[in-house]
């Protein structure tokens, strides 16, 4: 079995929790807010306003410019404010908040069936772009971006994202499980985008049902194989599955398509069909809602802009839980209120009643974090040149190369924040860079 | 809709915790690594007591004792955390007792243990920072201090208060197997047979003479991960190799010469093992060099550490002035790691070869 060659680690996957729970949509929750920067690129633009009725699938912020997507209102009802709120990351941006009328009437035009095999692919594009479809792993990036490779570099191989290597998490799982055909139409309909005639799904071998399904409902005469990896973390980061799969390595600071693969997630590959043939927006999306904090861990299909306290309260949320990762335990967030709302980058939601207590301790130089390092980072030193303002080292210690996957972290026995180091060390980077200008 | 979000608050008992991610960390801790290498070196130290006796034991007790000691006041000095119990200057006590004589007066491991705790680690920083393994750069400083209780055996004082040995071991007159080495190496295998050099009944330091136990010890925490197998192999080999193969005292009378055509492999191996097995080797190969603290970040650079440290040795015992070489060896090879690791850093992903196969 294949896996990625440098470092990795294998952290406890408690996917047990959640994974026999069968997918199930979670109704419209009375209110839903929808900030208008839940893609990478730039925030689309509100076209709506307090007062508006709404529809499900609706409109109402338009891309702006070409990384950008549409936002859709996720409930029917009512506008009831157009607010600047900040968003979980910290950031500041427009948030359209929907009061919900109950009646979940889609919009006009929604949900007329298409045949994609018919369709151009600029409109292919178009419908994946007007829909809204962002990758759906967690980084959120405008699907049709990814669809319309330069014409400079020949993409050959489009790669489908299954491994969902991060603890906890299972909703990638339960969409193979569940919804292979839709996921399948979708892989075709991006390998019509791209003009690839072949595909690879990867799946990890802690998913072996997952791959069965998945191999017993594509072809292996369209060009797709489907392989079973060996678990290890981070695979489902972009260049390590790529690595993984074909050998190739994406050099620092390019882009899979650099070497001709374009990598999507399975839960995208299911929204893309979503928009190109049943017509409907990206106004919902799978999350794991999981943890010893809930009482009933579960594979929700929750609607875009669902309030983290809804989700959580409608899963029997404990109220001594002490903390809630929005993600996966490795990369996800904590959150420091339950007043966000899931956004189309949200995967998980994680509610933790028993967390380690420990506290960070001085570096003893065992040199883990490098022997786990996926991308053969000289960790120890990054820090150390970060803890001396070193910044003028940054580069050449690839300190801005660093993919944050928190393997080092993991790993270090002194349980020193080395991934939260190497953030705070890229934005002063960016800062001494631009003051040297 | 308003009094709706307001909620969070009073469905959360407490405020939430928030913290960067990953959310999750390996059990492994400072102190599990420390308490574990500090239970490796138990059969070492069993073989010390089966040796020397209880007077030995008396020296680890004070050396422990006086690490832990100073510990806490170098760091109640700095005003820093006092973290006595993280195993760190149990070992460090543990390990210079070990490598000291089982018959020296209680004020050597005393002063040698306050010197690498306050000296060698604290004055550089404390854990993590100091740049010479602690308990060898206080082994060093009482051979400066007090050349004669460390190094002869014959060392006068106290003898009344050693209790002998159970495997029959005249620790207090009996010359070490370094020394012979360095004299008289040919007579070497005939003091000292092969089978009581691997389970460690040879005069010596308290808790380097059994390799059998030592190696039991180190094994442990190779599986643990706690040592890279890489740096004490390549270590004990290049001591071996070179042993076998460079011209030493014993040749001169003609009989056995590399240049002449005359070493055979029987003798080349012999002299490979009595180095091997002699002196401070396996427990500087297993347990001194192998300090995380002192030595390179990775695989590439231990097992070059190892064969620099290996090469010392062997230069020091053939042709140096001491009959033995390992602490230096380590000490003058922790100089060099910034170094090796500058040196050895892996090539970054996608970067450099990588990259060029790709195109």
């Amino acid at each position: 079995m294949k896996t990625f060659k440098s470092g990795g680690v294998h952290p406890p996957e408690y996917k047990d929790l959640s994974k026999g729970a069968a997918l199930e949509r979670m109704p419209a929750p009375s209110v839903v807010v929808l900030p208008v920067s839940q893609h990478t690129g730039a925030p689309s633009r509100p076209v709506v306003g307090k007062g508006d009725k709404v529809s499900k699938g609706q409109v109402v912020a338009e891309a702006n410019g070409f990384v950008s997507v549409p936002v859709h209102a996720s409930v029917s009802g009512v506008v009831v404010a157009v607010e600047q709120r900040p968003m979980q990351n910290g950031a500041v941006c427009d948030h359209i908040v929907i009061q919900s009328d109950g009646l979940d009437n889609w919009a006009e035009g929604t949900g007329v069936k298409r045949e994609w095999r018919d369709m151009g692919l600029e409109k292919i594009r178009a419908a994946v772009r007007d829909a809204g479809v962002v990758g759906l792993g967690g980084a959120a990036f405008p699907t049709h971006v990814k669809l319309s490779p330069p014409a400079d570099r020949p993409i050959d191989t489009l790669i489908l994202n299954g491994i969902e290597c991060e603890p906890f998490l299972t909703c990638d799982y339960r969409m193979m499980l569940e919804r292979a055909r839709g996921i399948a139409e979708g892989l075709r309909i991006m390998m019509k985008a791209l003009g690839v005639n072949r595909a690879i799904v990867g799946v990890e071998s802690n998913k072996q049902d997952a791959f069965e399904k998945m191999r017993d409902t594509v072809w292996a005469d369209e060009g797709v194989r489907i392989e079973l990896l060996k678990v290890k973390y981070p695979q489902g980061a972009e260049k390590q599955l790529i690595e993984a799969l074909t050998g190739r390595q994406v050099p620092p600071g390019r882009l899979p398509l650099d070497v001709g693969v374009v990598v999507q997630n399975v839960s995208t590959a299911y929204a893309v069909y979503d928009a190109v043939v049943e017509a409907r927006p990206l106004v919902e999306r799978p999350v794991t809602v999981t943890g010893d904090g809930v009482a009933r861990p579960a594979n929700l299909i929750v609607p875009i802009g669902a309030l983290i306290k809804d989700v959580l309260v409608r899963q029997g949320l404990d109220p001594k839980t002490k903390k809630v990762v929005l993600g996966g335990p490795m990369m996800g967030i904590a959150l420091p209120n339950l007043d966000f709302p899931v956004v189309k980058g949200t995967s998980g939601i994680l509610a933790f009643k028993k967390m380690p207590d420990f506290m960070p301790g001085p570096c003893i130089r065992c040199g883990r974090c490098i022997a786990v390092c996926p991308l053969r980072g000289m960790a120890a030193e990054m820090i150390k040149a970060i803890e001396a303002g070193e910044v003028e080292r940054y580069e050449e210690l690839h300190v801005l190369d660093c993919m944050e996957c928190g393997t080092c972290t993991f790993e270090c026995p002194s349980r020193r924040p080395i991934v939260h180091y190497i953030k705070k060390a890229k934005a002063e980077y960016a800062a001494w860079k631009a003051k040297k200008k | 809709m308003e009094g709706k979000e307001e909620m969070s608050d009073t469905i959360l008992e407490n405020k939430l915790i928030v913290g960067p991610a990953p959310h999750l960390g390996t059990k492994d801790s400072i102190p599990r690594i420390m308490w574990s290498v500090n239970a490796a070196l138990l059969p070492a130290l069993f073989v010390g007591f089966m040796n020397f006796g209880w007077y030995a034991m008396l020296v680890v007790v004070v050396s422990i004792a006086v690490a832990i000691a100073s510990e806490a006041a170098a760091q109640r000095f700095r005003g820093v955390p006092i973290t006595v119990n993280d195993g760190s200057a149990v070992l460090t006590g543990l390990l210079l007792a070990m490598c000291l004589p089982p018959n020296v007066p209680l004020y050597i491991p005393a002063v040698g243990s306050a010197f690498a705790i306050i000296i060698a680690k604290h004055a550089f920083g404390g854990l993590g920072c100091n740049i010479w393994n602690p308990a060898l750069a206080g082994r060093a400083f009482l051979l400066a201090a007090y050349s004669g209780s460390i190094v002869m055996p014959q060392w006068p004082i106290l003898k009344q208060a050693f209790r002998g040995s159970i495997l029959g071991v005249d620790a207090v007159t009996m010359a070490t197997p370094c020394l012979v080495l360095k004299d008289a190496p040919l007579a070497f295998f005939g003091k000292y047979s092969l089978g009581r050099l691997f389970l460690g009944a040879i005069p010596g330091s308290i808790g380097e003479t059994s390799a059998l136990a030592l190696i039991l010890g180190a094994s442990y925490l190779v599986v643990k991960k706690y040592v890279n197998w890489r740096l004490p192999l390549s270590y004990i080999l290049t001591v071996m190799a070179l042993a076998a193969l460079l011209p030493q005292a014993g040749d001169s009378g003609g009989t056995i010469s590399i240049w002449a055509g005359t070493l055979t492999v029987g003798a080349a191996l012999a002299r490979a093992l009595a180095h091997a097995l002699s002196g401070g080797l396996m427990i500087g190969a297993f347990f001194m060099a192998t300090d995380m603290v002192t030595s390179p970040l990775t695989s590439k650079g231990q097992a070059i550490y190892g064969a620099g440290c290996g090469v010392l040795v062997a230069l020091i015992r053939l042709y140096g002035g001491y009959p033995e070489g390992v602490c230096y060896s380590i000490l003058i090879m922790n100089t060099v790691v910034w170094l090796i690791d500058r040196f050895t850093a892996p090539n970054f992903f996608g970067a450099g070869r990588h990259a060029a196969k790709n195109a």
